[in-house]
């Protein structure tokens, strides 16, 4: 799996302080995209746990640790197949993305889950140790104007027309680390000989697709069971 | 269909014209800016406020402005679409129209990251080139977005927008113009011009493309106050290119403001050779005072009536 959610861990400190008042804790690692992204899968819950542990016998407070990996929180079956080994604990610290947290929440109702992530953004990495944010899941990709480089993610004031007069050398005004995605889609669009596509006024767009428009829900018919609940 | 705007006016009648640009300060007391305005009543045919530039938070634009007709002064009202989405940017809009602003520069507006408010929510709901778009619509069709008619039709407006020969990519600079004239800018200030010579190659393919006779271009002239000044525009201002020999002409000279201001007047003098360039829009922000000692070496005084 390349494209993945992103995530980072969040400080231990802001861990202990979310802790504070509890004694049983279960750090839940989870398998798939934090595990590629390297802030939430095994390996993460088994070192957050260590350092949690140190820093409580360093603080002199009580504290059960265990840690599990679920292969994805965001989904009932396998949170399920786990909900017997979650029992004991008092809470649960998710390293799952927000999607993750939440479906443990859903799920289980009678715990306490507790987010230990910052979820950052859908992207891919860029090379080892470098990830780059690349769809805002706007609802309404617009990718074939731009032939794969997407203006509402990756220039810093989602333009739809061009470029904005901070581009310089390549580079956007909000960093010279940030790539201008309009200098890169003028680029290939020449390459292809496409370029008479900026010429054209694209119109607002349509942001109730996207969150703008309130909480979003997909149903299949297709695939639903005819039997739900 | 005519407005009553001077600077139309001005420009229609085929003057050289020349705006002046005004800054609101981070407080509602308004009284320097308005002696700035009264300063240059004679040297301007009307004045850019602008819009919480560089994203710091001042009195707003379209505030300023009514104090501005209160002196019987013409404003151009800056809008960015930094920090309103389109239903208050069309509401923003009416509500200037209603007081008797005329002139209305369509902006995207700097990063919400270099202001003072870091942490704000960039709204970009539009983008310029759809702003000026939005405004042409309500203009000539009397609608709004997404089509629904208005009460009453718009009375006409004049509409602006920027334009950057100094950003990149430099061989798509101009088609950009022709994309914003397209959209509904009939008149286009520029980015301040330090490096004239890539301004003229820039103007070069404006004039191939025809674009100098389907809008009015000012060339932007910003006078250099300090080396401190210079070297900040160079490294920390989005967008502008400061060469070197200007910033060692200025170290050299014995009055570096009096140099600052002798090489505006310059750059005026050679813009108005320029094929194409229809007047300049002078940005002394925080040295207001100058502008008509500019105005009046450039031979751009008295100011025409019309």
């Amino acid at each position: 799996m390349r494209k993945m959610i992103v995530g980072e861990r969040k400080p231990l400190a802001e861990i202990a302080e979310m802790l504070e008042p509890f004694r049983k804790v279960c750090v839940l690692g989870c398998g798939t995209c934090v595990t590629v992204c390297l802030a939430g899968g095994e390996k993460e819950a088994s070192e957050t746990a260590a350092a949690l542990t140190l820093l409580a016998q360093k603080e002199g407070k009580d504290l059960e640790i265990s840690t599990h990996t679920l292969l994805r929180q965001c989904e009932y079956e396998y949170i399920d197949d786990y909900a017997e080994k979650l029992a004991e604990a008092d809470v649960i610290l998710s390293l799952a993305c927000g999607v993750g947290v939440q479906t443990m929440a859903t799920r289980l109702q009678d715990k306490i889950i507790l987010p230990g992530l910052n979820t950052q953004f859908m992207g891919y990495p860029l090379q080892q140790g470098v990830w780059a944010e690349n769809c805002l899941g706007c609802g309404d990709c617009v990718l074939d104007l731009t032939l794969g480089i997407c203006p509402i993610t990756r220039c810093s004031k989602s333009m739809l027309n061009g470029p904005c007069g901070g581009s310089q050398d390549g580079k956007c005004e909000v960093s010279k680390d940030v790539d201008c995605a309009w200098h890169m889609i003028y680029e290939r669009l020449v390459k292809m000989g496409m370029e008479s596509r900026m010429e054209t006024i694209q119109p607002p767009k349509d942001w109730s697709t996207s969150h703008h428009g309130g909480p979003r829900t997909i149903v299949r018919e297709d695939v639903r069971l005819e039997n739900r609940e | 269909m005519k407005t009553e705007s001077r600077l139309e006016k001005v420009l229609n009648a085929g003057h050289f014209a020349v705006t002046g640009e005004l800054g609101p300060p981070k407080s509602s007391d308004i009284e320097t800016l308005k002696h700035h305005a009264e300063a240059m009543r004679n040297h301007v045919e009307s004045y850019n406020i602008t819009d919480n530039q560089t994203a710091i938070v001042r009195t707003s634009s379209i505030g300023v402005a009514a104090s501005l007709i209160q002196m019987g002064l013409e404003p151009n009202v800056q809008m960015t679409v930094r920090d309103r989405n389109r239903i208050c940017l069309q509401s923003d809009l009416l509500g200037a129209v209603s007081f008797g602003v005329k002139n209305f520069l369509c902006l995207q507006g700097d990063h919400a990251k270099f202001g003072n408010q870091p942490q704000s929510k960039n709204v970009n709901d539009l983008d310029s080139m759809q702003l000026l778009k939005t405004f042409k619509d309500m203009r000539d069709e009397g609608i709004f977005i997404g089509g629904e008619k208005m009460d009453h039709p718009l009375p006409s407006i004049f509409l602006g927008a920027v334009a950057n020969p100094f950003a990149d990519p430099f061989e798509y600079r101009p088609l950009r113009l022709a994309k914003k004239i397209a959209a509904g800018a009939q008149f286009i200030q520029t980015q301040c011009i330090f490096d004239i010579d890539r301004f003229e190659r820039w103007m070069a393919k404006v004039r191939e493309l025809g674009l100098h006779k389907k809008c009015y271009i000012m060339g932007g002239v910003t006078p250099i106050k300090s080396i401190g000044a210079a070297r900040y525009m160079q490294k920390n201002v989005s967008g502008m290119i400061v060469p070197e020999e200007l910033i060692t002409r200025i170290k050299g000279a014995e009055d570096k403001k009096k140099e600052g201001i002798k090489i505006a007047v310059e750059t005026i003098q050679r813009l108005r050779e320029i094929e194409g360039v229809a007047g300049v829009h002078v940005m002394a922000i925080a040295w207001e005072e100058v502008v008509p000692e500019i105005v009046e070496s450039a031979g751009l005084y008295p100011r025409p009536t019309v």
